[in-house]
């Protein structure tokens, strides 16, 4: 093993938050795969000022894929569009008091979700406006 | 909170028995097993004495066992010490898709250096398939090495039969009965077997000591070189206390194996019938009935498992999803893989194994605090979805 779970990645792993859907989501990350053991679906709410109001996830993977999808929607619930994408996978890394090298990967996993998330509601936008 | 430990196919708590007979060669009678003094000869004659117990265990004889600091030594020893006793009369090896990675990147390491290995498969259950077997067997083949008993899933492998054919072929047998030993009976009198590997800390006895076992008369190239230890085929001053401990494991499990295996079977369906009457899309990974008697793998379906083992851990329970060896890698089980489950299921497996400590009481705590826990997990899964 490289390294055990901090306190913190621990106490998102048994508390997690955020977990569930938003049926009216302004925007949906997906990512990840079963084989490698790691799927992440992000939901995010954005109102008419481009702030997250709401996060959601749903997350089939190990105690890190977890806590960082957890970190992630805690991190960017009231932040802008512009300050969310500035988020990333070492600013959750970082939140959980650190990551074990080997799951790392995970921390990127959750950027890449949330990225997902804010470019399918910018698609969505523009198709909207179109 | 109480703690239950179901990971004894990673390791066993030693017994007391065995502890008590190990601690005078750390104290008093601390001698090397090779001086010509009186210390040297106590531990001589405890050395001696624990090979008599482990050859006893496998109803071998006592020239022909060989301690090592473990199993994956022994398993490096075989493979390797045939190898080279042999490549004057072939480069061949036949192994399978399941074996443990001691035996596994021990065959890696030959092929480096030009030997040809085939890794048979396995069928569903993780019997490996003999057919395969048979058919790669070429004149150049000089070792077969299928283990025993698999460390993950705890299918029993037909070894009789694969070391007939072996023996008709003139081919060694090798077996990695590391799992296997001390937990179902063995009688290599009978069985056609050259060479097997066995490790104490499977079955009550301390970690850092094993036994390769070598049928008189098979070639084999140690793989330490000093001095004359080990009936010149292992190098390095014995572990005395270690084998002394090993000795003691051996006599203790000859005697309680019957035993063991009526009491272990018994918990170990108790607990799979319990697991599934709470627990929907819940898989067996293994042979339903040729197991080895403490050893329970199933897959939940939608989840990962080592969210499933830290959860347990908060309760006390300890499990794991596989082989302690491979809990670093993010690969999936390569024993689920060659079975042919799939892949997006072999993540979430869990193996429980059991050891005589174990109770009814615990099969039931377990039954109980696992259903929410994998329902809480369930209902964070986006493979799970609403109304399954």
């Amino acid at each position: 093993m490289d390294g055990q779970y901090s306190e913190k990645v621990m106490e998102h792993f048994r508390n997690p938050r955020n977990v569930g859907e938003i049926p009216d989501a302004s925007g949906i990350g997906n990512v990840g795969n079963p084989v490698c053991g790691d799927i992440m679906r992000l939901y995010i709410k954005v109102d008419d000022k481009e702030v997250i109001t709401d996060a959601k996830f749903k997350t089939f993977g190990c105690g890190a894929a977890i806590a960082t999808s957890s970190m992630v929607t805690e991190l960017v619930k009231g932040k802008t569009i512009p300050e969310a994408l500035k988020v990333s996978n070492h600013a959750v890394a970082e939140a959980l008091g650190g990551l074990p090298k080997i799951k790392m990967h995970c921390s990127v996993l959750a950027e890449e979700a949330l990225r997902g998330a804010i470019n399918d509601y910018m698609t969505k936008k523009k198709a909207a406006k179109a | 909170m109480k703690k239950i430990y179901l990971d004894n196919n990673a390791t066993t708590r030693m017994r007391e028995e065995v502890l008590a007979a190990m601690l005078p060669y750390y104290r008093e009678e601390y001698g090397n097993a090779s001086s010509v003094h009186a210390f040297g000869r106590t531990a001589r004659n405890a050395v001696d004495e624990a090979r008599a117990k482990v050859a006893n265990l496998l109803s071998a004889t006592r020239e022909e066992i060989v301690f090592t600091s473990g199993g994956t030594e022994a398993d490096n020893l075989a493979i390797k010490g045939v190898a080279n006793a042999l490549k004057s009369r072939g480069d061949h090896i036949i192994t399978c898709a399941i074996e443990h990675h001691a035996v596994l990147n021990s065959c890696k390491y030959l092929e480096k250096g030009g030997f040809k290995v085939t890794y048979a498969g396995v069928d569903k259950d993780g019997v490996v398939n003999i057919d395969e077997i048979r058919k790669a067997i070429t004149p150049k083949t000089i070792l077969i090495s299928i283990m025993w008993a698999n460390n993950e899933v705890g299918t029993i492998e037909p070894v009789e039969e694969i070391g007939r054919l072996a023996r008709e072929k003139g081919i060694y047998f090798h077996t990695d009965a590391v799992q296997a030993a001390g937990k179902i009976p063995m009688d290599l009198g009978k069985m056609p077997i050259d060479l097997l590997s066995i490790s104490a800390h499977k079955f009550y006895g301390p970690k850092g000591v094993g036994a390769l076992y070598i049928r008189k008369g098979t070639k084999i190239t140690p793989q330490f070189h000093g001095g004359h230890h080990e009936f010149k085929k292992r190098a390095g001053t014995e572990n005395v206390a270690g084998i002394v401990g090993m000795g003691c494991a051996a006599e203790l499990a000859k005697k309680e194996i019957p035993e063991e295996i009526k009491q272990l079977t018994g918990l170990r369906d108790y607990l799979y019938k319990g697991i599934t009457s709470k627990i929907t899309e819940v898989t067996l990974n293994g042979h339903p009935t040729n197991r080895l008697p403490n050893t329970l793998n199933v897959r939940f379906k939608y989840l990962e498992g080592e969210s499933i083992v830290l959860n347990l851990d908060l309760e006390g329970i300890a499990v794991s999803t596989g082989s302690a060896c491979t809990s670093g890698s993010l690969e999936p089980s390569h024993v689920l893989t060659a079975m042919g489950v799939d892949p997006a299921q072999t993540q979430g497996s869990i193996r429980f194994s059991l050891s005589k400590d174990n109770t009814k009481e615990d099969m039931d705590h377990v039954i109980a605090v696992l259903p929410p826990i994998i329902q809480r997990l369930r209902d964070m899964s986006p493979l799970y979805e609403k109304g399954k």
